[in-house]
């Protein structure tokens, strides 16, 4: 098939919203011969991606690391498009109750984390390798750790694009039978804290991660060189003043498009590492890892 | 350029974000704020907020992130705020007359409110003041917002009744009549009101009010005619078909013309026959209350008609038309219920008696030839030259409305 077909994760209905506006922009004004699928999970996504069969991806953090090592493996080149102003510098924090003893991550040791899905990279995989530089062990599937980990498994296979597990591991500070700390990413302890799930006040931040970059628009090897290139230009141009687009940015959660870095996915690359959730070939490894 | 605000001990979480807004608000894209308060989780707040919206925080500040939360924390503006209203225009002026033309994009924008670009527009069908307009629009508004008058206080409905029976059945007969034709006068403005442009706020008003006002006619004509206890009236086919042709009318002049000019204008004689000759205390309060509306009604229909006329004069050949396109689909319908009429003259005559009888068909034909005389002159008043006036006067409705 001639064009540019991009794949995307349905993480929410609003997604379809967003690529039909795009789309409509693309093959309008843009005249990019452009189109795209939908995926129920990034595994496929980032599959279909290494192996030509959607020519450019909008990945998650996790994504991208595996498609960079799925990529790497079979020898193919993954081209970097773009990545939205809100992707960069993101930090994950593990928050306790204000009034809690904990005093620090060592504090930790021999208590209860809640985090989000599986594979979500800013409520699980991240937090928990913040623990490991403090030197704790979290515990894994056998429940071996000096930290034992209760995991709010919502939305598996959406790299956490799904924020009910996040907001169900704040929610479980406050429980009937409590954690004693919870790993949410920073926009998500506002939010929280705004919905008046974790009430102003209630809540201190114990530690956070350095700042990590989140999505990028990733080309795979089955991408013509011209079109990728012209579809990054057509998105760095998008340009928040113009009525048309703005809902579509807004509903996408961008003011505009930035070229992409590949620096800030190192701390995650790490973390898959240290979790054993992907090989270096980009298998998926996690062994209680169903998406 | 540069500010600083301090937000004490609130977190972003709580309201904060207020005040960060407002100092942003006075800077340019590209300025810079300081914002200090003592939030234990104010820096990470601020990181996430800014990034949503597109602000971002300075290169010094996110690097001393790991020296604790709170602030001080250096804050760059961005240009998204600017972006948003970059092509944003105001709705027309909030004081003075609307504009010529209401922009559908305006949507349901408070008329001179700042209108961000972009949404889908208003479907409206009546976009142009002229067609809609008059400039007593807002001063009947006011009347009607003021004169409102409460149908369980207004009426004494406890008052002795005393009616004898004969009569009570045409007061009963004329209730049921007036019901449907105020339901029919009910509807219109609704159905205008929908297909207005909500920029030409005071005729929007003034429908809501009209079409209220006929709310409360059906209710307390409903509630005289079942005071006595008996059934309704009857209800004529040519009747119906008469008040449906309104229904159906679809352009906002003519439709205000037939209902308010023709229509509610011939109206108002048959609640003042009414009010006059009245067996009881409520039927006459009931009548003299919707009177009252009634001309607020007819006043705004004759001061838009003649608007439009007044600008554009070829205008009464539409009007004309109109009238003419609704005589000949009433040409083969019986008109008025005679139950309504003889209700009429026997309410004037007040009895059974021959020389009674003579009396209130006397007074019926006399306000027959009041109400052609009224619209007559309402017709005159519009443009229409006389002969032409008396000539339309006449192909109006048997139904009355």
């Amino acid at each position: 098939m001639s064009g540019l077909v991009l794949g995307a994760v349905a993480y929410d209905p609003k997604v379809v919203t967003i690529w039909d506006g795009f789309r409509a922009w693309l093959r309008g004004p843009g005249g990019l011969d452009f189109d795209y699928v939908l995926y129920s999970n990034y595994e496929r996504q980032v599959e279909d991606l290494v192996a030509g069969r959607v020519d450019v991806a909008w990945n998650s953090p996790l994504a991208w690391v595996r498609a960079r090592r799925l990529a790497a493996a079979r020898g193919v080149t993954l081209t970097p498009v773009t990545m939205r102003d809100t992707d960069r510098d993101l930090r994950s924090v593990v928050a306790v109750r204000a009034d809690s003893p904990v005093r620090s991550l060592a504090d930790l040791r021999g208590r209860t984390v809640g985090t989000g899905a599986v594979d979500s990279p800013q409520a699980t995989l991240l937090p928990l390798s913040l623990l490991r530089t403090a030197g704790l062990h979290p515990a894994g599937p056998d429940g071996d750790g000096d930290v034992a980990v209760r995991r709010f498994d919502i939305g598996v296979g959406l790299h956490g694009d799904h924020i009910g597990g996040e907001r169900d591991a704040a929610r479980a500070l406050f429980g009937a039978d409590p954690v004693d700390a919870a790993c949410v990413i920073d926009s998500n302890l506002l939010l929280f804290g705004r919905e008046g799930v974790l009430p102003s006040g209630s809540v201190r931040v114990l530690a956070q991660t350095p700042p990590y970059d989140h999505c990028t628009m990733t080309a795979g090897p089955s991408a013509d060189d011209t079109l990728t290139k012209r579809f990054g230009e057509l998105l760095l141009g998008m340009d928040y003043g113009d009525q048309d687009l703005r809902p579509l940015l807004d509903l996408e959660g961008l003011k505009q498009w930035l070229p992409p870095r590949l620096e800030g996915y190192a701390q995650l690359e790490r973390a898959v590492d240290e979790a054993g959730f992907y090989d270096a070939e980009g298998t998926i490894r996690a062994s209680d890892y169903r998406p | 350029m540069r500010a600083t605000t301090d937000l004490d001990g609130l977190g972003l979480d709580d309201g904060g974000q207020l005040l960060v807004d407002r100092a942003l608000a006075a800077l340019p894209p590209g300025g810079r704020l300081t914002v200090t308060g003592s939030h234990p989780a104010l820096r990470v707040h601020l990181a996430a907020w800014c990034r949503e919206h597109g602000h971002r925080l300075a290169a010094d500040t996110e690097t001393s992130a790991a020296g604790g939360n709170a602030g001080p924390v250096e804050i760059v503006k961005g240009t998204a705020d600017e972006q948003r209203w970059r092509n944003a225009k105001r709705a027309g002026a909030a004081e003075g007359p609307p504009d010529k033309r209401a922009d559908p994009r305006w949507g349901l924008a408070a008329r001179g409110a700042l209108v961000e670009a972009g949404g889908l527009p208003i479907g409206a069908e009546w976009t142009e003041r002229e067609h809609v307009w008059a400039d007593i629009a807002p001063r009947l508004y006011a009347a009607a917002a003021a004169g409102a008058w409460d149908p369980a206080t207004a009426v004494n409905w406890t008052a002795t009744l005393n009616v004898p029976n004969e009569i009570e059945r045409a007061v009963v007969q004329l209730m049921t009549y007036l019901v449907e034709n105020e339901q029919a006068a009910l509807i219109i403005p609704a159905r205008l009101l929908g297909q207005l442009h909500p920029h030409f706020r005071e005729v929007m008003q003034l429908l809501a009010t009209q079409a209220a006002d006929e709310a409360r006619h059906v209710e307390v004509f409903t509630r005289r005619g079942l005071l006595s206890g008996g059934p309704l009236g009857t209800s004529s086919a040519g009747g119906r078909a008469s008040l449906q042709t309104l229904l159906a009318e679809p352009d906002f002049t003519t439709a205000s013309f037939l209902l308010s000019v023709l229509g509610e204008g011939t109206f108002l004689d048959l609640l003042r026959f009414i009010h006059e000759h009245a067996p009881d205390k409520v039927t006459a309060d009931v009548a003299r209350l919707a009177v009252r509306d009634e001309a607020r009604h007819v006043a705004f229909g004759v001061a838009h008609t003649a608007h439009l006329v007044a600008t554009d004069k070829s205008y009464l050949g539409v009007l004309r038309q109109s009238v003419e396109r609704r005589h000949s689909a009433l040409l083969d319908t019986a008109g008025l219920n005679t139950e309504v009429f003889d209700s009429l003259v026997l309410l004037a005559a007040g009895s059974w008696e021959p020389a009674a009888i003579s009396r209130g068909w006397r007074a019926v034909r006399d306000l027959q030839a009041s109400m052609d005389e009224g619209r007559r002159r309402r017709l005159a008043y519009i443009g229409f030259p006389a002969d032409e006036a008396a000539e339309l006067s006449a192909l109006h409705t048997r139904n009355f409305m």
